[in-house]
């Protein structure tokens, strides 16, 4: 094959995350490799409870590696003052956010913040970028309405928009799907896609939605007892790494369709 | 982020009904004040009759200003206080700033007859009670930090503020017990709440205070504005959460710490206010609810003492009662009809 010019964006150099109490280090996950380039959608999955929080957590800077390096751009993710970050890299996170009392539009601006003069008031350019946000996630028809009238689907598009206005080359997402129904679940995956592939984002996504990943992310990053890989889908099912997933006695990988059925 | 025109009517609204209850206030009490020669005192053509314009002067004014900063500060510090916690129920009062504070005072003005003498009228002065107010409610909100440090649950930092109250109730029996009659009652007083016999030094430096925090509490509403999405999400945009805090605590507490020290422990104007503004003003944007915000406390606090001085009459009645009376079916009313409170 020729060789592909490597555009590697976000890198992991044997990780290991987990929570450091009193110097006594309790590792979550450990030996973590993988480097994700420029504009690939990436789907996170594991079973509950394996660490993939803890690794977004860690690879947002919200929580300290334990041992190994994150790599952001080719600087040390330690070398990031938080303010630097907020411009490289924005989250959605699981939780809703704090106050409902705020505005589409309002909730979406805040994804200005790094760029606004310290009485955050908005450029040109600021409106420009939130319009689009907002477009690029269908909620322009939501921007008046308040973040406690929506539903859990348009919440999540709203979440997504206001990263989306903080206009960074990276987006990670925790459980972008989790509470919404099957169309809206698809819709935020395709939302993702899209971006990815037209925008030219880096995404970096957790789910459960494990048939729904195979389906539309380039790569896949497989959290198991004990390893972890990173490939694209077809590969990963190739090698059989979603077999281990979960318990046999339960639940069975198909490889011929992608999907996982339960033992009866 | 821009302050919309759409706010600017009732601002200016807002800004008159201030204007026209000041006067009200200013005219009102145990002697009438036509209004025409309110307005002569000020223009510097003084009253047809002398005891109006010492009374004017000396008396209304001071109380009309001190109630207007006491009003507004407590309610800007409510306001930061809900944003900060992210509970709509944080208020100086709940989250035991005020008893901070009593406890503070009733330390220095029991605690001086304790200990007793020269240096017990030393301490006695009017900053020192400022001090001693402020750093009782700025020790209390560290307290309440360090909790939310540790638990992420709000309802454990209103339950720690209301152990404050009972400490502080506690610590102020004991001293009480060793402390003599007359240093009880002057506690007693300022414990009621009162915004009457400040001198024009004491207000200038309530205004001093007032400046200070108000100037700490616009210099974080961009923070304030990021919190309302939680504090991962805030650090996601850049936020020094420590920094941040810091800041907001420190605000909070000169305006609660000051304006408690001066006026004593005023209920509910913290809690309400801010609640009250959200009904008019659509938007959770510190840079409008801030102002609005403070004008508002302004104006309550300022009807609440034109009714505590019964018009008509000598009789005065605490202050603290009558923004009880107001405050606590203000916010029982908010919670009926809106099902929930939002911050």
């Amino acid at each position: 094959m020729v060789s592909e010019e490597k555009n590697i964006i976000l890198e992991a150099r044997n990780l290991s995350v987990g929570y450091s109490k009193k110097g006594d280090d309790s590792i979550v996950a450990d030996a973590l490799n993988f480097s994700i380039e420029k504009g690939e959608l990436v789907g996170l999955v594991g079973a509950n409870g394996i660490g993939k929080s803890t690794l977004l957590r860690t690879l947002t800077g919200m929580q300290q590696a334990l041992n190994g390096e994150v790599f952001l751009e080719g600087k040390n993710l330690r070398e990031y003052s938080p303010f630097q970050l907020a411009t490289h890299l924005s989250v959605v996170l699981t939780e809703a956010p704090a106050s409902k009392n705020m505005s589409v539009s309002e909730m979406v601006s805040l994804g200005r913040q790094p760029y606004t003069n310290w009485i955050g008031s908005l450029s040109e350019k600021d409106e420009d970028t939130i319009q689009s946000a907002l477009q690029a996630t269908e909620t322009t028809a939501l921007a008046h309405r308040k973040c406690f009238e929506l539903s859990d689907g348009q919440m999540q598009r709203v979440a997504i928009a206001r990263a989306l206005a903080q206009d960074t080359p990276i987006i990670i997402l925790d459980e972008p799907t989790t509470h919404l129904d099957i169309y809206h679940r698809a819709y935020v995956l395709k939302l993702l896609k899209k971006l990815a592939s037209e925008k030219q984002k880096t995404i970096l996504f957790s789910t459960h939605e494990i048939d729904l990943a195979i389906q539309l992310t380039d790569k896949m990053l497989v959290m198991a007892n004990g390893e972890t890989n990173f490939e694209s889908p077809c590969k990963l099912i190739e090698a059989g790494r979603f077999d281990s997933l979960f318990p046999k006695e339960t639940i069975d990988f198909d490889g011929k369709t992608g999907r996982f059925t339960i033992r009866k | 982020m821009q302050i919309s025109k759409a706010y600017r009517l009732q601002f200016l609204v807002l800004f008159l009904v201030l204007l026209v209850a000041f006067l009200v206030n200013l005219g009102m009490g145990s002697v009438s004040i036509p209004l025409h020669e309110i307005i002569s005192v000020f223009i510097g053509n003084g009253a047809s009759k002398e005891t109006w314009q010492y009374i004017l002067l000396d008396y209304r004014l001071p109380k009309a200003l001190t109630a207007m900063l006491a009003g507004g500060g407590l309610a800007v510090s409510g306001l930061l206080m809900q944003t900060l916690f992210r509970n709509p129920l944080a208020g100086p009062f709940v989250l035991g700033l005020s008893s901070g504070a009593s406890l503070g005072v009733a330390i220095l003005i029991l605690g001086a007859s304790a200990f007793g003498g020269f240096f017990g009228t030393l301490l006695l002065s009017q900053w020192s009670l400022v001090i001693a107010s402020a750093l009782g409610s700025f020790l209390v909100l560290l307290a309440v930090l360090a909790v939310t440090f540790r638990i992420k649950d709000t309802m454990a930092i209103l339950i720690i503020g209301l152990m404050f109250g009972s400490v502080t109730t506690a610590v102020v029996s004991v001293l009480s017990y060793f402390s003599d009659a007359e240093q009880l009652q002057q506690y007693i007083f300022w414990s009621f709440g009162s915004l009457g016999n400040q001198s024009w030094q004491g207000v200038v430096i309530l205004a001093i205070c007032f400046l200070a925090g108000l100037a700490l509490s616009i210099f974080s509403s961009k923070s304030l504005n990021s919190l309302l999405l939680g504090e991962n999400y805030a650090k996601s945009m850049g936020l020094q959460i420590k920094k941040t805090t810091f800041i907001i605590i420190l605000a909070t507490s000169i305006l609660a710490g000051s304006i408690t020290a001066f006026v004593g422990p005023i209920a509910f104007v913290g809690l309400a206010v801010p609640h009250l503004v959200r009904q008019f003003y659509k938007t959770s944007n510190h840079f409008i609810l801030l102002p609005a915000v403070l004008l508002c406390g302004s104006l309550l606090l300022l009807i609440c003492d034109t009714v505590a001085q019964l018009p008509f009459s000598e009789y005065t009645l605490p202050i603290n009662a009558i923004t009880s009376l107001v405050g606590a079916p203000v916010v029982i009313w908010l919670l009926v009809r809106k099902q929930k409170l939002f911050f």
